[in-house]
This record gives structure tokens, C-alpha cells and sequence, in this order.
């Protein structure tokens, strides 16, 4: 039987506590982030819909509730009863709430942990009294006692919890007089990560989300009370391919990247919305970069996509864009079979002008799906006005139970939608190789892959009277290039990619492309403009805008209204 | 403002009086204490907390006190200091100190002897010292790296020690530090 709304609980299905004197109306369960259960929703999760933020270390929205760290402890308040069960009024008509005290002491507040306490209707939380505040201190000092306190050499410093609240709620000298409880430094857990168990705050985060949400049951807490100590499984390493997450969740510094180790303190970072281009799934991420150098990539939250996590493949997937053989110059065939070093200007007027001088249907565009919308919608305008065939190239892989998708193309679905490619990526790339070489297609223009590895051979690359390359490393295509033109990484300019579930989403630059390479979208706006006699929008949102308005699937989106998460497509 | 210009009278158009008494200051600085220091081949004794350059230290056991924790280079207002810290390989003569720079360079003609450095750094590794008159031959000669600022800086004999400290504590319950 369920009771009838009332002011304080209008619907059956939510409820309406009172967070620091602020009314916040939340639903009564909230599902489990591992099962998807209804579980009762908590007081940690009323305060974050009041705009309430709780310290807490092992408690996060994404993991199951273990309950342990005793940071988010608050007070609260519960409306009294009488003896007929109905609440007793203030002389004013409003509840009568009681403040929940210590059964043994009842002068004491009972403060109870935030994250695993159920909300119940009508209940007072108070996050910000004097005696909450003292709570909160005596638990960081608490987890401070064996503390090794080496910010200065750790990894975390500048975005470790344990820093944060010190500042809010620490003490200035430590009271503990006594000798710390020294642990193993420098455990090597797994090929990727490297622990300090001296930081360690026992939150057991890394635990829960390798459990839990990867499904490989490596870590757990050995010995008891001070001498408790984070270990991987005996004898084997910690080595699945979501440990990098752990460094993320792990609160302080206990938990480090081998990859991020001792290499730039965080907050010289500079960090950069972007997506991952290692599969289809599109994870998004923050790329922490200085001085034009890419150090890591952390994911970013995005329900509809990755959560809180991405893979240690992806994440790893950066170091190519560094490169020392990174194509960085505009190369132009001469006489002799060399390269010549040409710069922008004329090398895109000779190609427009070549590309205009091959007869209607003579073109073939063979266009990466690692490319953005932006690039391959300028080459579809440039093929329909051609009449050229065009196609991608598929690249399949394995898949798993989490992030990782089959499709290790970014862009798959964009450049099916766009109309580079049918269906099934590569059927036409045989046709395309019978044109060449029975001589009804005389010209091709290759972006970001080496046909030579997909059909299209050497022998049939030198029949061609022109080919135009553009790509980010050296490769057997590039090397038989007439016109070769050096572009950009994911990370090197702004563009959108519509991922394997159709969420259209766009990435911004992070450092600058090297020598004179450029986005691909910016010179492609050059020469597919001289080519079809028409200006194209010189900038990036006015070339999406227009993209949205030609292609029938991203009808009604805006670059702006993309956001930071992007845009489910119909 | 203009301030009218008054004409001389006789005497003082004379001039003979004022190059007099010129002399007559000169005659009294002659017979008075010298404070003319022969600089170069006489150097200024600089006061206690004086700041000038700044250099690295040792400690008594020889290890380069730095840790690379970047905060100098951070705090610098002219972005005189560039570090580059040691990466992840790990390097066993640190022992439990784990980090130290692997490049450490102030460019001193950008380095204004403010001292937020020193202030700074949570190691006490970093001194503005006493030298006050730097000189190169080029500007790349003026900016100093590690092997030449830890010469420069010598040891600091600090009384705590506090990474000894740890590693004996470790030991004595028996962790590797």
C-alpha cells in the first residue's frame, strides 16, 4: 500500500529531503552502476542533485559503495513522530525534525557516512556545521598518520584529493608523535602500473572497478590495520587491458601510470577536449599537454559513451604523433623521380587545376575512415562533382565486454553517412583497381592510408597521371606520391567523428601540427573550392554548419550544439 | 611652473669664488677616510641575506638535494628555470628519494635574484648565494645547467635529513625503502 502524495512527497517514485536548508526532490532509487538494481538512493547522491559537494575518497558515483574512508561523514536530521505514528508539527505547520544524536550519548550529533546511507522522506542533512567540520578533520587526520607526506616526488601532487581537503580541512602540524608504519615503495604490479603502498588510503577503488566493472578480480588488501597493504594476486601481474583507470580513481598518489611516471608535474598541463581515435567507440578524452608535447590522455565522462573509463590501448595510442619521421613538408614529384619540397600555394592550384583537366569520371578518391566528417563531406562534394568513385578502407580487430569496439576505423559510420563508402567498407576499392588498370581512371587521391597494402599495387599506383597523397607518416603510398601533402593527427586539429552507436562528436586541438603540415580540412577547403568554382566557409563551424545543411543524417545539428559531449543522430 | 631667471650680481659673475671653493671640498675629501674600493682586485663583502645567484645543493652525503618537483620552475616570474624531470625508469642510486632531475637549467640573464625559488622549494635544495657579478662570453654560456650549478652551489649541511630519516625508519621495520 503506498502513501498518497503529500507536499513532502509528491510522487511514489521520488522523494524530498532538505540539504543544508535547501529542498531537493530526488527519485527513491537510484539503479547500481555494475547490476543496474534499484538501490535505495543515498545522501551523497541527494547532495550532488543539491549542488552539495561532499569530500569523500572511496566513494564514486560510477563504482559500488564500499564505505570505508569516513570522509563524507555528515549530520542529519529525521522528522519526529508521536506515538500515532504521525509527524509532530512546529507551531508554524512545518515538520519537527529531530537531529540524530549518539544513542549513548545523546548530546552527541550521530553524524553517518553520506555515501551508504539511505535517504528517507523528509530528511534534514546538514553538510557544513562546526561539528561536521571537526569530523571531517579528525578523519583526515586519521588517514594522514602513515602518510609518507612526499609530495614533492609524487605523481599526484597538484590533483590528489588528500592535498585538497588538507587545504580545507587539515592541520597545519602534524600530532603524531610516533613512528610511521613504513610500506613497500616501487611495486611493480603490472607492465603498466607502478604502486606505492606507503600512499595508499585503503579506499579500495582500484579494487571495486577491476572487480567489478572489468571483471578480473586482481587486487585486494592483505594484512590488518596499519600494516594493511594493497597487492596484486601473488605471482601474477596486474595486467588487463582498463589498469590505467585505476590511476585515475586511485584518490592519492598510491597508484601510478609507468607510461606518466616522473614525467611533467600536472599542472603545467594543458588540457584539451578530444576524442580517442584508436576504435570506433569514440572514448572521450583530455589530452595533457606542454609546450607542443602530448604527455597523456585521461578519459572524460560521457555516459553515452565511455563513462568514466577507456582502455590502456587507447589511451597509450599517442606516441606516433610525435614521431621524428612525421611527414612535415609539401612534396611535388619532379622530372628526375625525386621529391621536390613545394609550399602550399602552388602545389594546391597545379593539383586543382590537374584534378579539373581529368575527364568526368576519371577520378578515384580513396578516403580514410579515420578521417573527420568535415574532411571526407569536402571530399564527397569534390567526387559528386567529378563523378569519382570513392571508398574507405575497414579495419577490424577484436572486440570486448567493455570498451573496446571490432571497428578500428573512428570514423566508420561518418564516412558511411557521408557517402565515401557503402555499407561495407572497401567493396569498391577492386573496381577501383580494375579502372586503373584497364585506364578509365587516371587520377587518385589517397588521405590517410596505404592503398598499396589494399589492392591497389604499386605497378597500378605508377600507371596513374596523377596521384595526390595526403597523410601524417611515411608509408609505400606516400613514397609513389606525385603531390604529397603533409597532414595533421587527431590531436593536431578540430574536427567531429560519428562513433559505432551514431553519437556525433568533435574534438579540439591540442598542439600544433609539425613544420608546414595543416588540417586536412583546411587546405581540402582551398582546392575542392578552385576545383568546384565556389568559396567554401574558410572557417571549421562554418564548414560543419554547412555539411549539416547538405548531408540528410546530421540535419539540425550546429558545431555549437554539439557541446562537449556530442549529439545521438537519429 | 616657470621660474623666472634672476641675473647674476658681480661677484658671483666673477667665478673665481665658486672654483675656489670647489677646491676647498676636494682639499677636505683628501684628507678624509678613503672609501673607494678597488673593484675588481677588491671584492664587496656581501651581507647576510643578500640574494644573489641562484645555484643548486648537495647535502652532506653528496646526493643532489633536488627532487625535480617542478616548483620553482613553476613560481619563477621571468621563466628562467626549465627542468626535466627523470621519467620512469628507475634509477637505483636515488635509492628512496626516487626522483632527481635529469636537466636543470636557469638562464641567468633572465633570472632576477627574487628568490621565490628558495622560498619555494619544499627540499631546500636551491640557494640564492653570493655571487652577484656573472659574466659569459655568450648567451648560451649564461644559461647554467646541473653539473655547473651543483659546483657552484657545494653542499648545505642540513640538520635534518629528513629522506635519511625515512630509509632508517623503513629499514628498521625491516621494508625495503
Amino acid at each position: 500500500m503506498s502513501a498518497p502524495p503529500s507536499k513532502s512527497n509528491p510522487a511514489p517514485d521520488t522523494l524530498t529531503v532538505v540539504v543544508d536548508g535547501k529542498p531537493v526532490t530526488v527519485p527513491r532509487t537510484t539503479p547500481d552502476p555494475v547490476s543496474g538494481r534499484p538501490l535505495p538512493t543515498t545522501m551523497i547522491q541527494a547532495c550532488e542533485a543539491a549542488g552539495v559537494v561532499v569530500p569523500h575518497y572511496c566513494y564514486h558515483p560510477k563504482l559500488p559503495v564500499a564505505g570505508n574512508c569516513r570522509m563524507c561523514l555528515v549530520e542529519f536530521g529525521l522528522p519526529a513522530l508521536g506515538p500515532d505514528r504521525q509527524p509532530i508539527l512546529n507551531p508554524d505547520g512545518t515538520p519537527k525534525i529531530v537531529l540524530q544524536t549518539l544513542p549513548y550519548d545523546p548530546g552527541v550529533p550521530r553524524a553517518a557516512i553520506a555515501c551508504a546511507t539511505p535517504l528517507s522522506p523528509g530528511m534534514e542533512i546538514y553538510t557544513n556545521t562546526p561539528s561536521v567540520r571537526k569530523t571531517r578533520e579528525a578523519v583526515l587526520e586519521s588517514l594522514l598518520i602513515n602518510h609518507p607526506l612526499d609530495c614533492p616526488i609524487c605523481d599526484q601532487a597538484g590533483e590528489c584529493k588528500l592535498q585538497e581537503y588538507s587545504v580545507e580541512y587539515g592541520q597545519s602540524e602534524s600530532r603524531f608523535a610516533e613512528t610511521k608504519v613504513h610500506k613497500p615503495k616501487q611495486v611493480d604490479l603490472g607492465p603498466r602500473i607502478m604502486l606505492d603502498d606507503e600512499r595508499c588510503i585503503l579506499c579500495s577503488r582500484c579494487i571495486r572497478f577491476t572487480r567489478d566493472i572489468v571483471g578480473d578480480d586482481a587486487l585486494g588488501i592483505v594484512s590488518r590495520g596499519s600494516h594493511s597493504t594493497l597487492t596484486a594476486y601473488p605471482g601474477r601481474p596486474f595486467d588487463n587491458n582498463y589498469t590505467l583507470n585505476t590511476v585515475d580513481l586511485c584518490p592519492v598518489g598510491a597508484l601510478t601510470s609507468k607510461d606518466f611516471r616522473f614525467q611533467m608535474r600536472v599542472w603545467f598541463l594543458k588540457e584539451t577536449n578530444n576524442l580517442c581515435p584508436s576504435c570506433g567507440t569514440g572514448c572521450n578524452l583530455v589530452i595533457g599537454s606542454r609546450e607542443n608535447r602530448i604527455y597523456r590522455y585521461e578519459p572524460r565522462q560521457n555516459d553515452a559513451v565511455n563513462s568514466c573509463w577507456m582502455c590502456d590501448f587507447g589511451r597509450l595510442n599517442y606516441k606516433w604523433i610525435q614521431r621524428p619521421d612525421r611527414l612535415a613538408e609539401v612534396g611535388r614529384r619532379n622530372a628526375d623521380g625525386g621529391f621536390d619540397a613545394s609550399s602550399w600555394t602552388p602545389a594546391l592550384r597545379e593539383v586543382a587545376d590537374k584534378i579539373k583537366g581529368l575527364p568526368a569520371g576519371a577520378l578515384a578518391i580513396v578516403a580514410s575512415a579515420r578521417q573527420t566528417n568535415e574532411e571526407l563531406f569536402l571530399l564527397q562534394r569534390l567526387a559528386q562533382h567529378r563523378q569519382a568513385l570513392t571508398d574507405s578502407i575497414p579495419r577490424l580487430g577484436d572486440a570486448d565486454h567493455l570498451l573496446v569496439n571490432a571497428d578500428k576505423n573512428p570514423n566508420s559510420t561518418g564516412s558511411r553517412l557521408i557517402g565515401i563508402a557503402g555499407p561495407d567498407l572497401g567493396t569498391r576499392l577492386p573496381t577501383m583497381a580494375t579502372g586503373i588498370a584497364e585506364g578509365r581512371i587516371k587520377g587518385l587521391i589517397v588521405f590517410g592510408e596505404d592503398v598499396v597494402r589494399h589492392g591497389l599495387t604499386e605497378e597500378l599506383l605508377q600507371r596513374l597521371e596523377l596521384l595526390v597523397v595526403s597523410d601524417v607518416l611515411p608509408n609505400a603510398t606516400t613514397a609513389l606520391a606525385h603531390y604529397l601533402l603533409p597532414g595533421c593527427a587527431h590531436a593536431e586539429k578540430r574536427g567531429s567523428f560519428v562513433n559505432v552507436k551514431r553519437q556525433l562528436q568533435r574534438f579540439n586541438q591540442a598542439v600544433a601540427p609539425p613544420g608546414n603540415a595543416r588540417p586536412e580540412w583546411e587546405f581540402l577547403v582551398e582546392c575542392v573550392g578552385r576545383v568546384l568554382g565556389e568559396p567554401l566557409p574558410a572557417t571549421l563551424e562554418g564548414l560543419f554548419n554547412q555539411m549539416a545543411k547538405e548531408v540528410p543524417a546530421f540535419q539540425g545539428q550546429t558545431w555549437a550544439g554539439l557541446g562537449d559531449l556530442g549529439k545521438k543522430l537519429g | 611652473m616657470i621660474v623666472k631667471r634672476t641675473a647674476l650680481t658681480w661677484w658671483e659673475r666673477l667665478y673665481i669664488p665658486a672654483v675656489l671653493n670647489g677646491f676647498r671640498v676636494t682639499l677636505r675629501h683628501f684628507f678624509r677616510r678613503k672609501v673607494t674600493m678597488q673593484y675588481p682586485e677588491e671584492k664587496w663583502v656581501v651581507p647576510p641575506g643578500y640574494r644573489g645567484a641562484p645555484y643548486l645543493v648537495k647535502d652532506q652525503d653528496g646526493r643532489t638535494k633536488c627532487v625535480s618537483c617542478q616548483l620553482c620552475e613553476f613560481i619563477c616570474p621571468p621563466k628562467a628555470i626549465r627542468i626535466v624531470p627523470p621519467g620512469p625508469e628507475v634509477d637505483p642510486a636515488t635509492a628512496n628519494v626516487e626522483k632527481r632531475p635529469r636537466e636543470f637549467e636557469i638562464d641567468m640573464l633572465r633570472c632576477i635574484f627574487c628568490g621565490f625559488c628558495q622560498e619555494v622549494c619544499p627540499e631546500e635544495a636551491i640557494f640564492l648565494m653570493e655571487d652577484y657579478s656573472l659574466t659569459g662570453g655568450s648567451r648560451s654560456e649564461m644559461v647554467y645547467d646541473l653539473p655547473r650549478l651543483l659546483a657552484l652551489g657545494g653542499t648545505h649541511h642540513d640538520p635534518i635529513m629528513k629522506w635519511q630519516q625515512k630509509a632508517r625508519e623503513a629499514g628498521l621495520q625491516g621494508v625495503k625503502p
